[in-house]
C-alpha cells in the first residue's frame, strides 16, 4: 500500500509532476542566467560565452545535474503523458456542449498540448546547440574553446528560427501560469497567507522568464 | 401561466447500453419563477398528455441539499449561476428564445442509466472504504464537550463537510476528477481530532478507491471549485494531497 | 374493540426505560449472526438503525429509493436538534425537555416515550460529535446552543442552517462503514412495495429495483420501517418529491394500525406558491421568527391595491399595518409555536388581507431588526449621529450574518431581493406528527415489523416542537431499537434463514407485479400529477390548517371520486422492466389516495383542536382565549389507531387512552 501510495496512485503521478515540474523551473532560471551573456555580442562576450559553456558541458557536478535534468524532462513528459491517457479515458463520451470558459482559464485545462509544443521546441533546440555541441563539429574560438556562440548567432540570423523561438516562449510561458502555483497546491502547500504570494510569484515567473528567453534570438537577430 | 419560449435540446438514451442523441423540444408558457426542474415538470406532463416517454432525471429535495439533481446545463453543472444546484436555477436566469443544451454528467465512473439519471454510487464506495470515524454506536461515549475543537477547526471542517456528494466537480472537470468530493471528508475527518487516530488509513484507502472507479486526475484547473454548488475549496484538496504524503511515507 | 398495548414498562417514570432495558430478552453474539433484519429507509432513523444493529452482529439489508443512502430527506432538516445537556447552565433537564414536548405535542403523546426521547437526548450529541458531525462551537471549542422553536431554554445544538445535513451524513457514514465491512448489503434505487407476512408475523418485502424494474423478494426475521412521513399527500410541502407513504401503507394493509393521521404539522414561514407549475414549498428557517415581524395591511384597500401590484409593502404607513402575532399574542409574539403562528395567518389571509397575487402570503420585515442592529452597531463602532442610510447598512451587514443564507434562498426563489424588501411567507405542511402505531418497544400491531422515526406516531402528539424531529429519528436508531428489537428476535435464534419461495412470497410479489401491469396497461390519458393536484387541493382546503365536519365529510366524497377517476384515467408510459419514473410515482399517488380519506375520517372523528389539528367548531367562544383551539380532554385523550378493513374507507377505530400521571393538563396560553 504505502509504496503505490507514492509511486502508482493518482495523487503520486501528482507529486511527481510537481517536483519535476518545480526542477525544470529552477533549471529555467540558471539557464537563462548563462543565456543571458548572449546578449554580449562583442568579441568579448563571445569568448567568455564559449568559456562558460565548456565548463557547463565538463564540470562533473554539472555533469551530474544536467542527468537529473534529462531524467526530470523525460519523466515529467511520461508522467505527463500517462495522465492525459488516465484523463481521458476517466470520459469516454465527451459533452456536446461545455462552456470549459465560465470555470478555468483555457490554459490550465490545455496542459498537456502546451507541454506538447515545449516538447517539440526542446527537441529543436537541442538538436540545434546541445547536440552540435557535444557531438558537431564546431570551430574553436581564440581560447581554443568550441565555438559556440558564433553557431548560435548564425542560427539566430534566420528569421523563422527566432519566430519558432518566441512563440515557444509564448507557450512556455502559459505552461507556467498554470504550472508554477499548480505544483504547490499538488504537493499540499495552500494556506491563505501564502498561496496568493505563491500565485504572484508564479505569473511574474510566467511573465518574466520567457520574455527574457525570447528578447536573446530577438536581440541577435536585430543587432546581426 | 409564463411567457417565454425555449427551445430545449435534451440528451436522450434509452439505458445503459443504447448510445443516445440529443433531441429537440420546443417548449412554451414558461415563466420565469419556475424553477429549471418545474420547467422540465411541464415538458414531460405535455409529453405523456402525447404518449411519448417522458425524460428521466434525478431530484429528489428541490432546495439543493440532497444532491440527487445533476444536469450539465448550457455546458456547466447545474447550470449557469453560482452557489446553486439546478433544482435552485429558476427560468429567470434565460431569456425568451434562448436555446438551451442539457445533458447527463459524463464520466466514465457515472455511467447513464437513463437519458439524464447517472450512477453515482462509485461515490457511495469511496465513502465506504474510509469515508468515516470507527465508532461503534455507544451509550456510554465521552462527553461531546470532553474535547474541545477549536473553533477555525470545526468551522473550517463544517466547510468542507457541507459536500452534497452531487457529482458537479467530477462533471466540470475536464479531467473527470473526483478529489474535491474525496478530499472534502478527508478535510473534514482529518481537521477533528476525532478523526485523527485513522487518518492516514482513511485516506490511503479512499484514494485507492477513487482510483479503482476510474475517476481522472487532478490538474488543479479549478473549475470544480467553481462549479460547486456548497463553495468547497480547492484548500480541501491540498490538505489531501498533505495527508496522503505523510501517510505514503510514514505508513509502517 | 381491541384493546391496543402499548407495553409500557411499570415503575416511575424515570426508571421506566432503564429497568426495561435491564430485564428485556438480549440476544447473543453467536446467535445474531444467524438474524437477518430488513431496514426501509435509510434517513436518520434507518441509517442509524441499520448502523448500530449491523455492528452488534445482525445481518442488516438497507433499502432507500434514493440513489445513495445519503440522500434521505432527514438531509434538509435546518434549524438543530434538542438535547438535555444544560450546558448553557439555565436549569434545562431531562425532565424539562420531556415536560416542553409533552405539552408542545398539546397532550397527545405518550408520557413514557417522551421521557425515553428526552433521557436518550445527551447520548445522541454524544455519539455524534464522536461521528465527527462539526456541530457550530463557541471560541473556547466548546459546543455551541441556540434556542429554538421559543422554549425557555438554549437547548437546541445546530450546523449552521444545516443540522440535518450533518447528523444525516453522521449516520451516513456509520452505515457506509458497515457497508464496506459487508455487514450491511446496501439496496439503493430500490422501493419497497410489500411487506411478506408469514404465520402472522412480518418475514420480509418485495421490493423493485428502479433501474431494471425486477421485483425481489427479500426474507428476515424482522422488518423495521424507517420510511419518513407523508406530507406529501397534500401535493405541495416541504417534503422531497420522492417522499410517500407507500412502505408504511402497504405495512398498514397487512395489519399495522395507522395512529392519528390527521395530524399534520404546517410550518409557518414557507415561501408561498408562486404558480400552478409548483412541484414543492421551500421552507424558511423557523430562526428567521427571532428577528422578522409578522404583518398584513390594516385596511383591506391596502391589501387590494398590493395583490393588484399598485403598492409594494414599503408604501404602507407604520400604523396601517397590523402585526398581528404581537396584537394577538402580546407575551410570545412572533414566537408563538409552529400551529399557532400557521393559524393566524390562514385567518388574515382568508379574511381578505393576503399580500400578494394569490392573496396567500403574508409579510416577514426585518426593517425593525435591521435599525436595532445598526443602532448597536454604531455605538460598538462609536458613530455619533449615525444617518439613516450609515444604520440602515450596518443593521443590514448584522443580519446578512445571522441570515445571509436563507436571505440569498429566498432572493434566488422569489428574484426579490429581502433586505429591501419584507418577506412574502405563508405556511405549508412540514411534518406529520401522525403514522403507524408502536408499542413502548417501536413495534406496531404486527409482531416482527418495526416503525421509526417520523413513520411512527409516537412521540410528538399532536404538535412538534422544533428541532426535535432530529431528536427523534437518531434516538429510536442509536438507543431504542438496538434494545427493543432483540427481545422480540430472542425467539428467532433457531428459526433459520427465511424461505422466500413460500406461497406467501408468491402471492405478495403477484400482487405487486399485477399492479404494475394494470398500471402499464390502463388506457388513461392524464399523467398522474393530474390526479395528485387534485388530491393535494382537497386535502389542503378541507383536510389542512383549519378543518370542519362538513368540509371532512365533502372531501371523503370527493377524494373517492379522485380514486375512481385515477383507477380509470391515468397514463403510465414506458415499460415495467425499465428505469420508469412515472411508474414510481403512480404508484405512491394511488397509496396517497387511499391515506388522504383515512386522514379525513381521523379528523372527522376527533371533534376537539389539539396542536396541528384545528376543528372550527371546537374553539373558545368567549373570554380572553376567544377564537383559540380548545381542546376536550374528557372525550378525546386518546391515540385513535385505525385499522385496515380491506378497502379503501373502511377502517375501525381503535383507541389508546392516555394517561398523564407526571404532567397536569392544562390549555396552552401564548397570550
Amino acid at each position: 500500500m504505502a509504496r503505490s501510495a507514492l509511486l502508482g496512485s493518482s495523487l503520486a503521478k501528482k507529486y511527481w509532476m510537481a517536483l519535476t515540474g518545480l526542477f525544470l523551473s529552477i533549471f529555467l532560471i540558471a539557464h537563462l542566467a548563462g543565456n543571458l551573456q548572449l546578449l554580449d555580442m562583442s568579441p568579448d562576450g563571445q569568448l567568455k560565452f564559449n568559456e562558460y559553456a565548456k565548463f557547463m558541458t565538463t564540470f562533473p557536478l554539472v555533469k551530474i545535474v544536467s542527468y537529473v535534468l534529462y531524467a526530470s524532462i523525460l519523466f515529467h513528459a511520461f508522467d505527463g503523458i500517462l495522465l492525459a491517457i488516465q484523463n481521458r479515458k476517466a470520459r469516454p463520451v465527451r459533452y456536446v456542449h461545455e462552456k470549459s470558459s465560465a470555470n478555468r482559464t483555457w490554459y490550465s485545462g490545455q496542459m498537456a498540448l502546451l507541454g506538447t509544443l515545449i516538447m517539440v521546441f526542446i527537441v529543436l533546440h537541442m538538436k540545434a546547440f546541445w547536440y552540435e555541441m557535444h557531438w558537431g563539429e564546431l570551430g574553436m574560438d581564440s581560447n581554443g574553446n568550441k565555438d559556440l556562440y558564433t553557431l548560435v548567432a548564425v542560427t539566430f540570423t534566420q528569421l523563422w528560427y527566432v519566430v519558432v523561438y518566441v512563440i515557444s516562449m509564448a507557450v512556455l510561458a502559459f505552461h507556467l501560469l498554470h504550472g508554477f502555483s499548480s505544483a504547490f497546491q499538488s504537493l499540499g502547500a495552500n494556506h491563505p497567507r501564502y498561496t496568493p504570494v505563491i500565485k504572484s510569484v508564479g505569473v511574474f515567473f510566467a511573465v518574466i522568464v520567457p520574455i527574457f528567453f525570447a528578447l536573446i534570438p530577438v536581440w541577435m537577430f536585430i543587432n546581426a | 401561466m409564463g411567457n417565454m419560449k425555449l427551445n430545449l435540446k435534451i440528451w436522450r438514451q434509452k439505458g445503459p447500453k443504447d448510445t443516445g442523441a440529443m433531441k429537440t423540444y420546443p417548449v412554451n408558457d414558461v415563466s420565469e419563477d419556475m424553477s429549471f426542474l418545474e420547467m422540465l415538470d411541464v415538458l414531460n406532463d405535455n409529453l405523456v398528455r402525447k404518449n411519448e416517454e417522458p425524460i428521466a432525471f434525478d431530484h429528489d429535495c428541490r432546495e439543493g441539499i440532497c444532491g440527487s439533481c445533476s444536469l450539465f446545463i448550457n455546458g456547466e453543472p447545474h447550470g449557469p449561476g453560482r452557489g446553486i444546484t439546478t433544482c435552485q436555477l429558476h427560468m429567470r436566469k434565460f431569456k425568451d428564445g434562448d436555446t438551451i443544451h442539457v445533458e447527463p454528467w459524463r464520466s466514465a465512473a457515472f455511467p447513464v442509466i437513463k437519458d439524464l439519471a447517472v450512477d453515482r454510487s462509485a461515490f457511495d464506495r469511496i465513502q465506504a472504504a474510509g469515508g468515516f470515524i470507527s465508532v461503534n454506536t455507544n451509550g456510554n461515549l465521552v462527553d461531546g464537550n470532553a474535547l474541545p475543537i477549536p473553533k477555525v477547526d470545526a468551522d473550517t471542517a463544517f466547510d468542507a463537510a457541507t459536500c452534497i456528494g452531487c457529482g458537479a466537480c467530477v462533471a466540470t472537470c475536464p479531467n473527470g476528477s473526483a478529489m474535491l468530493f474525496v478530499s472534502a471528508k478527508v478535510s473534514q475527518l482529518s481537521l477533528l481530532p476525532q478523526g485523527r487516530p485513522e487518518a492516514k488509513e482513511r485516506v490511503l484507502n479512499m484514494v485507492e478507491q477513487m482510483d479503482k472507479e476510474g475517476f481522472g486526475n487532478c490538474s488543479n484547473t479549478g473549475a470544480c471549485e467553481v462549479e460547486c454548488p456548497k463553495g468547497i475549496s480547492l484548500e480541501h484538496i491540498a490538505r489531501m494531497n498533505r495527508e496522503y504524503m505523510v501517510a505514503g511515507v510514514t505508513k509502517k | 374493540m381491541t384493546k391496543l398495548d402499548s407495553k409500557i414498562p411499570e415503575g416511575p417514570l424515570e426508571r421506566k426505560w432503564t429497568d426495561h432495558k435491564d430485564h428485556i430478552r438480549i440476544v447473543a453474539p453467536s446467535n445474531k449472526r444467524r438474524i437477518d433484519v430488513i431496514v426501509v429507509g435509510t434517513g436518520l432513523a434507518g441509517g442509524a438503525a441499520a448502523a448500530s444493529l449491523a455492528e452488534m452482529g445482525y445481518n442488516v439489508k438497507a433499502f432507500c429509493f434514493q440513489d445513495s443512502a445519503r440522500r434521505a430527506h432527514s438531509i434538509a432538516a435546518q434549524g438543530g436538534i434538542n438535547a438535555a445537556k444544560n450546558y448553557q447552565n439555565d436549569g434545562d433537564s431531562t425532565f424539562r425537555l420531556f415536560y416542553d414536548t409533552v405539552k408542545g405535542g398539546d397532550y397527545r403523546s405518550r408520557e413514557a416515550n417522551v421521557y425515553r426521547l428526552a433521557e436518550v437526548s445527551a447520548n445522541i450529541i454524544d455519539q455524534c460529535v464522536a461521528q465527527g458531525v462539526p456541530f457550530a462551537r463557541d471560541y473556547g471549542g466548546l459546543l455551541d446552543n441556540r434556542s429554538f422553536g421559543g422554549v425557555q431554554v438554549s437547548r437546541t445544538f445546530y450546523a449552521r442552517g444545516q443540522t440535518g445535513q450533518q447528523l444525516l451524513l453522521g449516520a451516513y457514514s456509520a452505515l457506509m462503514r458497515q457497508v464496506g465491512k459487508g455487514t450491511v448489503k446496501m439496496y439503493d434505487r430500490h422501493e419497497m412495495l410489500d411487506v411478506v407476512k408469514i404465520d402472522g408475523k412480518a418475514r420480509g418485502i418485495i421490493a423493485r429495483n428502479l433501474i431494471t424494474g425486477e421485483i425481489e423478494r427479500h426474507g428476515a426475521h424482522a422488518v423495521l420501517l424507517c420510511t419518513g412521513g407523508y406530507g406529501n399527500v397534500f401535493f405541495l410541502s416541504t417534503n422531497a418529491m420522492g417522499s410517500n407513504v407507500t412502505a408504511a401503507w402497504k405495512a398498514h394493509k397487512r395489519g399495522a394500525y395507522m395512529a392519528n393521521p390527521c395530524y399534520t404539522q404546517i410550518h409557518p414561514t414557507c415561501i408561498p406558491v408562486s404558480g400552478t407549475h409548483q412541484s414543492k414549498l421551500t421552507l424558511m428557517s423557523e430562526s428567521l421568527r427571532n428577528d422578522g415581524r409578522i404583518w398584513v395591511p390594516k385596511k383591506m384597500e391596502d391589501a387590494q391595491a398590493i395583490r393588484e401590484g399598485k403598492k409594494k409593502g414599503n408604501d404602507i404607513a407604520e400604523a396601517d399595518r397590523d402585526y398581528y402575532l404581537e396584537r394577538r399574542y402580546p407575551a410570545f409574539g412572533n414566537l408563538v409555536p409552529r400551529d399557532v403562528a400557521s393559524r393566524a395567518a390562514k385567518e388574515r389571509c382568508d379574511a381578505g388581507f393576503g399580500v400578494n397575487k394569490t392573496g396567500e402570503a403574508v409579510y416577514l420585515d426585518f426593517t425593525s431588526a435591521i435599525e436595532r442592529y445598526g443602532r448597536t452597531q454604531a455605538n460598538i463602532q462609536h458613530i455619533e449621529n449615525p444617518s439613516a442610510e450609515k444604520i440602515r447598512e450596518l443593521g443590514t451587514a448584522v443580519v446578512s450574518e445571522k441570515y445571509g443564507n436563507l436571505f440569498d434562498m429566498y432572493e434566488n426563489i422569489v428574484g426579490e431581493n429581502p433586505y429591501t424588501h419584507a418577506m412574502k411567507i405563508y405556511p405549508a405542511v412540514h411534518y406529520t406528527m401522525g403514522g403507524l402505531w408502536v408499542d413502548y418497544n417501536l413495534q406496531t400491531t404486527v409482531p416482527g415489523l418495526f416503525t421509526l422515526g417520523e413513520a411512527n406516531f409516537s412521540d410528538h402528539g399532536a404538535n412538534r416542537l422544533g428541532a426535535s424531529a432530529l431528536m427523534q429519528g437518531l434516538a429510536d436508531g442509536y438507543f431504542v431499537i438496538p434494545y427493543t428489537v432483540g427481545d422480540y428476535l430472542a425467539d428467532d435464534i433457531r428459526t433459520g434463514p427465511i424461505d422466500t419461495k413460500r406461497d406467501e412470497f408468491a402471492e405478495a410479489e403477484k400482487a405487486v407485479k399485477d399492479r404494475i401491469d394494470h398500471f402499464l396497461n390502463n388506457k388513461g390519458t392524464k399523467p398522474v400529477d393530474d390526479f395528485h393536484r387534485r388530491l393535494g387541493k382537497v386535502m389542503w382546503d378541507k383536510c389542512g390548517m383549519a378543518r370542519n365536519a362538513e368540509g371532512l365529510k365533502e372531501a371523503i366524497i370527493e377524494i373517492r371520486k379522485i380514486r375512481e377517476d385515477f383507477w380509470k384515467e391515468v397514463r403510465v408510459p414506458g415499460t415495467a422492466n425499465e428505469f420508469n419514473q412515472e411508474l414510481e410515482k403512480a404508484g405512491r399517488v394511488a397509496d396517497f389516495l387511499e391515506l388522504g380519506e383515512l386522514m379525513c375520517m381521523d379528523a372527522l372523528d376527533r371533534n376537539e383542536s389539539c396542536g396541528g389539528h384545528f376543528r372550527e367548531e371546537s374553539q373558545e367562544l368567549e373570554g380572553p382565549q376567544k377564537g383559540e383551539a380548545k381542546r376536550d380532554d374528557d372525550n378525546y385523550a386518546y391515540v385513535a389507531a385505525w385499522e385496515w378493513l380491506g378497502e379503501a374507507g373502511k377502517a375501525q377505530l381503535h383507541k389508546e387512552e392516555l394517561t398523564f400521571d407526571v404532567v397536569k393538563l392544562t390549555q396552552r396560553s401564548y397570550k
